[in-house]
């Protein structure tokens, strides 16, 4: 299972791509091999504003629905509308392609509070 | 162990579209006497006609009859085995309670009769309103609902009126991380934001989380008794005081009363607002999604809030009372979905309070005979005897890469319709076995040697899992590929 050093990460299984104040989010290797077969992603609307731990949307797969939640605060700038029409890019790429919105970060400082790579690793391991 | 599920003729079947030819039919109206029904235009507005309709399939009566019942063929239901759902109570529907409900008493009325020409009707209802409450110790009751999560709203409905008339009107509702997905989507129809609760170790609510979380804002906690891992959540009346001493409701989601009926009663453990399902405990059927009721029983505290019309007894009389200032409203046309609530009441009555004590315990029984039998076989996640379901996962099949969707595949070739799956969510894997008490031993021996079998296969030909099911009239579907392309085939549609 694949966890790029180069993002931070939620206890909700979600990954961040901070770019300046820019947070890219996605859900990680290990959510969607847990979730399987993913048939639907909602996104929000382009400017929703969200406070951390806001729900945003939802991941559907065959098993199971799941609620994303926001890792950060800020404003949402850009979503994934390839989801739409291919939602099964979250399995194949969850890292890339399989992004799901970029949202403008508030406060920088948030991303603090997140997790490294050897703390998400640890946290799956259980 | 019983081989019979391997053999029987199934029919292939394709689509009704496209099949048969112009002009046939299974009724022959040309032979005068029925012009008003051969034009349309003669009997309804000009707006409601329809002008043509291309690709309507027309075929003979036999054909007909033929192509449903074969496709009927393909269904499991209860009446063909043993269908054990967790949280869904798929007990048998006694054929009394189908004649009890056709009494022409009860099919012929019109809703729209006045009150006096329906007093078997109403009576009905009242009485089984009160059998209700005192079934869940609870003050009054709606028969309106027509669904769990119809009840569920109606439910949350009551608590925001309330709160609103207390001038306390708050914005969320506290769910355990176990509970049933209805729950936090009936939050939401009310207006409320959902927090989630961490259940703790032992799956059970967690006192100290509870705490921590319920706050002022909070309108309500709801509940599931025993939750959806079988477990009797035995903190309920601690529970109840930490809601009730910060100003919140006490909901309790009646999905599993079959563990509870006659045993213990929601009212005496601070419930003040609770749904049942006659589907599930009542034995009334499901229906493929069609009429249920989802009766909703509140404190007296909570009654003057509950749905209008009320079925009100004035004197020998029942009549219908709307005239409730404080009621949330209708929640459904005329009195709910009364077939249902008349066989609900049949089985009541055929049952009575031994009967329905005996059931609760039989299916506490046969849920704990399943879990002791299985337990080697299966991974237990949680220990200790369970109430009415027991939650089982795939860990020990995982090692053979076999994981809970074949499991459930395995079962269909084994003539069982598969338990819940991948629920509750707080189980990787979950198995969550309701047998209900209306399976006998043996019924309940061939389940679990059935799931040993699988448990074996596992070991020993894993490959032969992965393939299942064979035994059906279609292989294992790709439910990813339906979801992500649906085809639709109605040609009526396109």
């Amino acid at each position: 299972m694949n966890f790029p050093e180069k993002l931070l990460y939620t206890k909700d299984h979600e990954w961040t791509l901070i770019e300046g104040d820019i947070a890219v989010v996605g859900i990680t290797d290990f959510a969607q091999s847990e979730l399987g077969d993913i048939v639907f992603v909602e996104t929000p609307e382009v400017g929703t504003k969200l406070n951390v731990g806001d729900s945003f949307g939802v991941v559907e797969s065959v098993k199971t629905v799941s609620d994303l939640y926001s890792p950060l605060t800020g404003e949402v700038v850009e979503v994934n509308e390839a989801l739409v029409d291919a939602p099964e890019t979250v399995n194949t790429s969850p890292y890339a392609d399989g992004w799901i919105v970029k949202i403008k970060m508030s406060d920088t400082s948030e991303t603090e509070s997140l997790m490294n790579v050897a703390d998400y690793k640890s946290l799956v391991k259980k | 162990m019983s081989t019979q599920y391997q053999r029987g003729l199934a029919f292939t079947e394709e689509e009704i579209f496209g099949r048969g030819s112009p002009g046939r039919s299974g009724v022959d109206f040309s032979d005068g006497g029925f012009e008003d029904i051969a034009d349309p235009a003669k009997m309804l507005p000009a707006g409601y006609v329809r002008g043509g309709l291309e690709g309507f399939p027309e075929l003979s009566e036999p054909e007909v009859v033929r192509h449903y019942t074969r496709l009927s063929q393909w269904n499991f239901g209860i009446d063909s085995n043993m269908y054990p759902l967790g949280s869904c109570t798929m007990k048998h529907n006694p054929r009394v309670n189908e004649a009890v409900c056709r009494l022409n008493g009860f099919t012929d009325l019109h809703p729209y009769q006045p009150d006096e020409d329906c007093q078997g009707t109403l009576k009905l209802i009242h009485d089984l309103g009160r059998w209700l409450c005192e079934i869940t110790g609870l003050h009054s009751a709606t028969l309106q609902p027509a669904a769990g999560a119809h009840g569920e709203f109606a439910g949350l409905l009551m608590v925001r009126s309330a709160l609103q008339k207390r001038g306390d009107a708050r914005s969320k509702v506290l769910l355990p991380d176990s509970s049933h997905g209805t729950n936090p989507a009936s939050a939401a129809l009310c207006g409320y934001g959902s927090v989630t609760l961490k259940s703790g170790a032992n799956g059970k609510i967690d006192l100290a989380e509870l705490d921590r979380l319920m706050d002022e804002q909070v309108a309500a906690l709801m509940v599931t008794n025993p939750n959806t891992l079988g477990i009797f959540e035995s903190d309920i009346v601690k529970i109840a005081k930490i809601v009730h001493d910060r100003g919140g409701f006490l909901y309790c989601d009646g999905a599993n009363l079959s563990a509870l009926m006659g045993k213990g009663r929601f009212g005496d453990m601070g419930v003040d607002v609770a749904h049942l399902n006659l589907h599930k405990t009542f034995s009334t059927p499901h229906g493929g999604g069609g009429p249920g009721a989802g009766p909703v029983c509140v404190t007296e505290e909570l009654t003057p809030f509950l749905p209008t019309p009320m079925v009100v007894k004035d004197g020998d009389k029942y009549k219908l009372d709307s005239g409730r200032p404080h009621s949330v409203g209708r929640v459904h046309g005329f009195n709910g979905n009364v077939g249902v609530l008349v066989r609900a009441a049949a089985y009541i009555l055929s049952m009575g309070p031994e009967g329905l004590r005996e059931a609760t315990e039989a299916a506490v029984l046969n849920a704990n005979y399943i879990k002791a039998r299985l337990k080697e076989h299966y991974h237990t996640p949680i220990e200790g005897n369970s109430l009415h379901e027991c939650v089982l996962n795939d860990k020990y099949q995982n090692e053979h890469d076999v994981t809970t969707m074949d499991i459930a595949k395995g079962l269909i070739d084994r003539g069982f319709h598969p338990p819940t799956i991948y629920f509750p969510l707080i189980v990787r894997g979950a198995l969550m076995i309701e047998p209900t008490e209306t399976e006998p031993k043996e019924t309940l021996d061939d389940f679990c040697d059935a799931m040993i079998d699988i448990a074996e296969k596992a070991k020993a030909d894993p490959e032969s899992l992965k393939q299942a099911p064979v035994n059906t009239i279609r292989r294992r579907l790709d439910e990813a590929h339906a979801a992500r392309n649906p085809e639709l085939r109605c040609t009526l549609c396109s």
